[in-house]
């Protein structure tokens, strides 16, 4: 027996949203309080300590990566909006763009790590890399994350489109919500950790 | 968000303008860090700029501009939540439970040394 989810297509009466966007948006908010949790260790961490290290991380670099997330972002809706425009092409060059702009991001934070790890400053080192360490680290599992998904979209779940075009549509526009919200993380990272 | 062609590309030219103003705003950040302003200063500006560059990812990328109000419900709650996680670490510091206000401490004379002998109890 087949049995489809209700309300991916047609909005829901009672809330006016499909199904798929509130429970994006309710996991976001759970996002918001995961990532908050770590901001608020960073705060006591920081105010609590006699002396904080300075100048350890590449600007430049974390500067070129946000340049690079802010250019998914633009890519991640412009794939969207061509869908919208029922230009399947274009959505899928958009939609490769912004795959190929994350693994820029990740071979430039693998470049950052290694080069860490290669003067022997792992997170063991100070308080200052145990939170580097572990928010980017954090950070770069949702970038795979999302990866995977903009992968399955570019990939098997493509399929979809000549199926139902709308509901693939919506798929794309609740991927973008969550790597736009990952490179809204990266935005206040980059000046805490590189810049403060 | 709404399917009409003309507003698609009128939100298009829009997404451009961020992205090229979410550039300018991240060079302002890592010129203003270059000059070696206060920190306090430094702190609240670059944490201001982040601020209005994570506002406009989220009001135009993800549409918030624009949205039901259960998803604004939702937010706000989130948003509650968010204010109380960060104001722990100021709890921390106004928390002086299992430390010794100077009032509290022992007069000097007081104190007797380790090895002295202990005044006798009267009975």
């Amino acid at each position: 027996m087949e049995m489809n989810i209700p309300y991916t297509v047609e909005v829901r009466p009672d809330t006016g949203l499909q199904n798929g966007k509130l429970g994006v948006w309710l996991f976001l908010a759970s996002e918001v309080m995961l990532f908050g949790a770590l901001f608020s260790t960073y705060i006591i961490l920081r105010t609590g300590s006699t002396e904080w290290p300075h100048g350890e991380l590449n600007v430049w670099l974390g500067m070129f990566n946000t340049f690079v997330l802010i250019g998914s972002s633009v890519t991640m809706v412009m794939s969207w909006a061509s869908l919208k425009l029922n230009d399947f092409r274009m959505h899928r060059r958009y939609l490769l763009g912004t795959l190929a702009l994350s693994a820029v991001f990740l071979v430039v934070k693998y470049f950052e790590y290694a080069d860490h790890f290669a003067r022997g400053e792992g997170p063991w080192h100070n308080t200052f890399l145990a939170v580097y360490f572990t928010l980017t680290g954090l950070h770069g599992i949702h970038i795979l994350g999302g990866m995977a998904v903009m992968g399955y979209l570019v990939g098997p779940g493509a399929k979809l489109y000549k199926k139902n075009s709308e509901q693939f549509t919506n798929r794309v526009e609740y991927t973008g919500l969550y790597w736009h919200f990952v490179d809204l993380v990266w935005i206040f990272l980059f000046p805490v950790l590189y810049l403060l | 968000m709404q399917s009409d062609p003309e507003a698609i590309r009128q939100s298009i030219r829009s997404y451009l303008k961020i992205g090229a103003a979410l550039y300018v705003f991240t060079v302002i950040t890592v010129a203003v860090n270059q000059i070696h302003l206060a920190v306090p200063f430094a702190v609240t500006l670059a944490l201001i700029i982040a601020t209005m560059k994570g506002s406009m990812v989220a009001s135009v990328f993800m549409h918030l501009s624009h949205e039901k109000k259960w998803i604004y419900g939702a937010l706000l709650l989130t948003v509650v939540f968010f204010i109380v996680l960060m104001s722990l670490p100021m709890f921390t510091t106004i928390d002086h439970i299992g430390t010794k206000s100077e009032s509290a401490k022992a007069p000097a004379h007081a104190i007797v040394p380790p090895g002295a002998a202990a005044p006798e109890s009267r009975h």
